[in-house]
């Protein structure tokens, strides 16, 4: 009979944890790659990965903590038995990267270093100097590596994945994919299809994220049938530095450690920043937010710069908005740590960082909507049944999609040093799952299938390939997609309204038609990039018309969406009693929203255009509060809340089964 | 109010600017077995501009300065960033990074223009993307990673100190982007030599304190045909390494662990 192959798309950290755990399982796996897995996106992640540790815990933190503010963070919009799950083996996996050998940073006594991160007043971040994702990748690229030369992992880089492969009853039997150098488009069958093929950053133009991050691989799968959940939902990075070819992160780290984010209290104020006094800098976020200082969570942070920017006209540069992220200030330890992402500053803006304050706004991050996933929640602990086929899975039976191109972990907003981590776990609790799964298929299934399911996949792509080579129309595609995403970036990111969104969607359908107009510069068979780029032009745009239809249906403020016609007006009165009625009619406001818009957005493919509906949100384990960081009148805002809620809710503590299982 | 009427100015210069065009020449290779030849287009000059970029606009009007219709150039290139090591190529007769190349600087160097090339130590694919597998073969050979018993939770890792970290991270920063090798009198097709970066990977395993369980077998590939002896000390890899990398201390290591190595095998041990 034949062996059972499981391929894996994409060698991110979550692509490689999957494929590492699925060879120790002894389960042979091709993994497929458009770059060498080596220079996957996961090498930009700069800042850490969280997971409560021995010095947080004496300080009063467990995993039940950590969970809580991933939660919050997320505007509750995450189910939350994985999220419970991922943040209960976070210290387990930081041990297995440390085992693994990644250099994380070390205190004076050899433990492990851990910095602050944004939505979080725990240290909970582990790191290695500043490029922490590129550490964590280069120490899973070996270990997969080592699974290769013993024969169990098989790699396809430079390979291209094109589509899934159904059987007549709708479960997945391999995938189509094209080789990048000699064009060749072919079956590979499997038993089992992850996909962990990134973000889609490149549908916003130019973003924080890698060239490949084109969301192509989630716009092939959604046509295939795969639901696509809460697109609507991009973090928008508060710092990262402006580019011509793309807008480079700053990590959160920079603030972790101590850097201050400002502006000149004075508009226009053209004076050297070292030599503008304290007393005439406007430390906003520090000044707005006292609690979490520079270090509020992302949505809120990239909206004060903005704001700042924007509506204040307090930018430090004439010619492109954007505010001081100063780190001169720290010790030459604290420089030395940051390294990694000071030289890149150093490097592209051609200014030393460390004397000089760097200029920074924010840009597209991180894509928390993605491909839809289930799960087995426990009842006993409220994480996930570990080993159930249902995992990661997506409504496509035999596909599973982890790391960014999935939706699970992050809800309305990530929390900083949570992606690296949800990355490695959805990798290491997919591989049980997809065991089970191919202990209950036949033997070989997918390889013995008819050859004709096979020659047939493979047919539209290349008829669709012949199509793309013979159009001769006017359209140019690498200038429709700077189109696309200077719409997509004016219109669907901070500041959100449903005439710019309406307006956008239009304009998107109007791209679909030019779209058809497309015509390639390179048409020969070799090594033909324009081809693969226009390719997944048509994914971005598909993707585009999600995101954006997403965010137009969506009339409330969630995380990183945020749509000022319908944001409830803060409490502001003298009078306690005024204040008291109106702090009850935000709550009120705030109860009718949550029942409205608590709620998975999941988008169903049609050729006629995606078709969207609602889905609940399982908030077992944390009930849904206001999230009121920074927030005016958040005091009173919270104990009305509970008062309104106190029928309801028994103050819930951390299940005693739920320990560290 | 939304981000772009003010964004990332992408399309923001001076009218000074705006006219101002420089020169790229370009060797194209259409197969790995055509012979190359050299295209020039004239690019429109923007502030901040890198290599890549350069690469992006002639992508969007593929069009010589002899008015001739070409292809986009083919190349390598990710995360944009220096941490992906993709965009490997030979920029007026120096290997580096195309990202982390401005074009202010190399204008200010060459007025008269650009030249790219493909790096000239691996098999040309097409026109600046090479076939660069070599390397991370010698990966495997020189087994580069950490052998663990399982993925189970046993606990953290070993204790290491501040000081093992900061020469430990310098060396696991390496990209694979192949600047080492190009430069590299010693690498090339009529030679086994594995190159510097293989090397300083196998000291940076062995120094680990699991990793060095597989000491004996990384010590014993580079004692052997293309190891260490190979190396012509040229220090040329150093010089070049976008991230800076100590590889001839890796080397010089590596010279003096094989000679131990060498000597306890003489003496049976």
């Amino acid at each position: 009979m034949a062996r059972q192959h499981v391929v894996v798309v994409g060698g991110g950290l979550a692509g490689l944890a999957a494929a590492m755990k699925l060879a120790e399982a002894g389960i042979h796996v091709y993994l497929i790659s458009m770059v060498p897995v080596k220079r996957s996106h996961s090498v930009c992640a700069q800042g850490g990965i969280n997971a409560v540790n021995d010095v947080t815990r004496q300080q009063g933190d467990n995993e039940w903590l950590h969970f809580d503010d991933s939660v919050y963070g997320g505007d509750f919009l995450q189910h939350q038995p994985p999220v419970k799950e991922m943040c209960d083996w976070g210290p387990r996996i930081i041990d297995l990267m440390d085992r693994l050998g990644v250099p994380f940073n070390r205190s004076p006594e050899g433990f492990r270093d851990q910095r602050r991160f944004g939505g979080t007043l725990f240290k909970r971040t582990a790191f290695a100097g500043a490029t922490t994702g590129q550490q964590m990748l280069y120490t899973l690229d070996e270990q997969v590596r080592r699974w290769e030369s013993e024969g169990l992992v098989e790699k396809f880089e430079y390979w291209e994945f094109l589509g899934l492969i159904l059987d007549g009853r709708g479960e997945c039997r391999g995938v189509v994919a094209q080789d990048m150098f000699g064009m060749d488009i072919r079956p590979l069958a499997a038993d089992a299809v992850v996909l962990a093929t990134g973000g889609c950053g490149l549908v916003f133009g130019k973003s924080t994220m890698s060239l490949i991050c084109t969301g192509g691989a989630a716009g092939r799968a959604f046509r295939a049938g795969a639901k696509y959940a809460n697109g609507e939902f991009v973090q928008v990075h508060p710092t990262a530095i402006p580019g011509t070819d793309k807008l480079r992160l700053m990590s959160e780290s920079a603030r972790g450690e101590g850097g201050r984010v400002w502006v000149p209290r004075k508009p226009g104020d053209t004076r050297d920043p070292g030599s503008i006094p304290a007393g005439e800098r406007y430390y906003f976020l520090e000044e707005r937010y006292p609690k979490y200082g520079n270090l509020v969570p992302r949505d809120i942070a990239t909206r004060e710069i903005f704001d700042v920017c924007i509506n204040k006209g307090l930018s430090v540069d004439p010619k492109t908005p954007c505010v001081y992220l100063d780190v001169t200030e720290l010790t030459s330890e604290a420089h030395k740590k940051l390294w990694g992402i000071l030289e890149i500053y150093h490097k592209f803006q051609g200014v030393d960082p460390r004397t000089t304050p760097m200029k920074i706004f924010p840009a597209v991050h991180y894509s928390m909507g993605g491909l839809w996933v289930d799960y087995e929640k426990n009842e006993a602990t409220g994480g996930l049944v570990l080993g159930s086929p249902r995992n990661q899975q997506s409504n496509v039976p035999g596909v599973y999609v982890l790391g960014e191109a999935d939706y699970q972990y992050h809800g309305a907003n990530r929390l900083g040093a949570n992606s690296l981590l949800s990355c490695v776990f959805a990798g290491l609790i997919v591989a049980p799952s997809i065991e089970n799964r191919l202990k209950s298929l036949p033997k070989g299934a997918a390889a013995e299938s008819p050859v004709s399911l096979f020659d047939q996949a493979v047919l539209p792509h290349k008829q669709r390939m012949k199509e793309l080579m013979d159009n001769k129309g006017s359209e140019n595609p690498y200038l429709l997609h700077s189109e696309l995403g200077e719409w997509m970036t004016r219109c669907v990111t901070v500041v959100r309204n449903n005439k710019d969104l309406k307006a956008c969607l239009e304009k998107i359908g109007e791209f679909e038609e030019r779209y058809k107009r497309i015509a390639l510069s390179d048409t020969s068979n070799w090594t033909n990039q324009n081809l693969s780029f226009t390719r997944a032009l048509e994914d971005m745009i598909l993707l585009a018309r999600v995101i954006t239809q997403g965010a137009l249906q969506r009339d409330e403020c969630r995380g990183a969406h945020y749509k000022p016609e319908f944001s409830i007006p803060s409490p502001d009165a003298d009078d306690p009693a005024k204040l008291k009625a109106q702090a009850e009619k935000w709550c009120q406001a705030f109860k009718t929203q949550t029942d409205k818009w608590l709620k998975t957005t999941i988008a169903d493919y049609s050729p006629a255009g995606p078709k969207l509906s609602y889905e609940a949100v399982d908030t077992s384990l944390i009930r849904p509060r206001p999230r009121t960081y920074g927030l005016k009148g958040a005091e009173i805002i919270e104990k009305t809340w509970k008062d309104m809620t106190k029928p309801f809710s028994s103050p819930r503590t951390e299940p005693v089964a739920a320990g560290r299982g | 109010m939304t981000v772009s009427d003010h964004s990332h100015g992408s399309t923001a210069h001076s009218d000074a600017d705006h006219a101002r065009t420089f020169t790229v020449r370009v060797l194209r290779q259409e197969t790995p077995h055509g012979g190359g030849h050299w295209e020039t287009f004239s690019v429109a000059y923007e502030e901040g501009m890198n290599v890549t970029t350069v690469l992006q606009r002639i992508a969007a009007r593929p069009v010589t300065t002899d008015h001739h219709a070409t292809t986009p150039v083919a190349f390598d290139a990710s995360c944009l960033e220096e941490v992906c090591g993709s965009c490997t190529m030979v920029i007026n007769d120096r290997v580096r990074q195309a990202c982390s190349t401005l074009i202010d600087a190399l204008l200010a160097e060459s007025p008269g223009g650009i030249e790219l090339r493909p790096m000239t130590k691996f098999p040309v694919v097409r026109d600046l993307v090479v076939d660069r597998r070599k390397m991370f073969e010698s990966l495997k050979r020189v087994k580069a990673w950490v052998h663990v018993d399982g993925y189970q939770d046993r606990g953290p890792g070993p204790r290491i100190f501040p000081r093992e970290q900061d020469s430990a991270y310098p060396l696991s920063r390496c990209m694979t982007c192949g600047c080492c090798v190009e430069a590299c009198p010693q690498f090339n097709d009529r030679s086994a030599f594995i190159g510097p970066a293989a090397i300083s990977q196998a000291i940076l395993f062995n120094e680990h304190p699991t990793g060095r369980a597989d000491r004996d077998a990384r010590l014993e590939v580079l004692s052997g045909v293309g190891g260490i002896v190979d190396c012509g000390n040229s220090q040329n890899c150093v010089k070049v390494c976008p991230k800076e990398i100590p590889l001839t201390d890796s080397i010089a290591k590596a010279g003096r662990d094989t000679t131990l190595y060498k000597l306890r095998q003489w003496f049976g041990r």
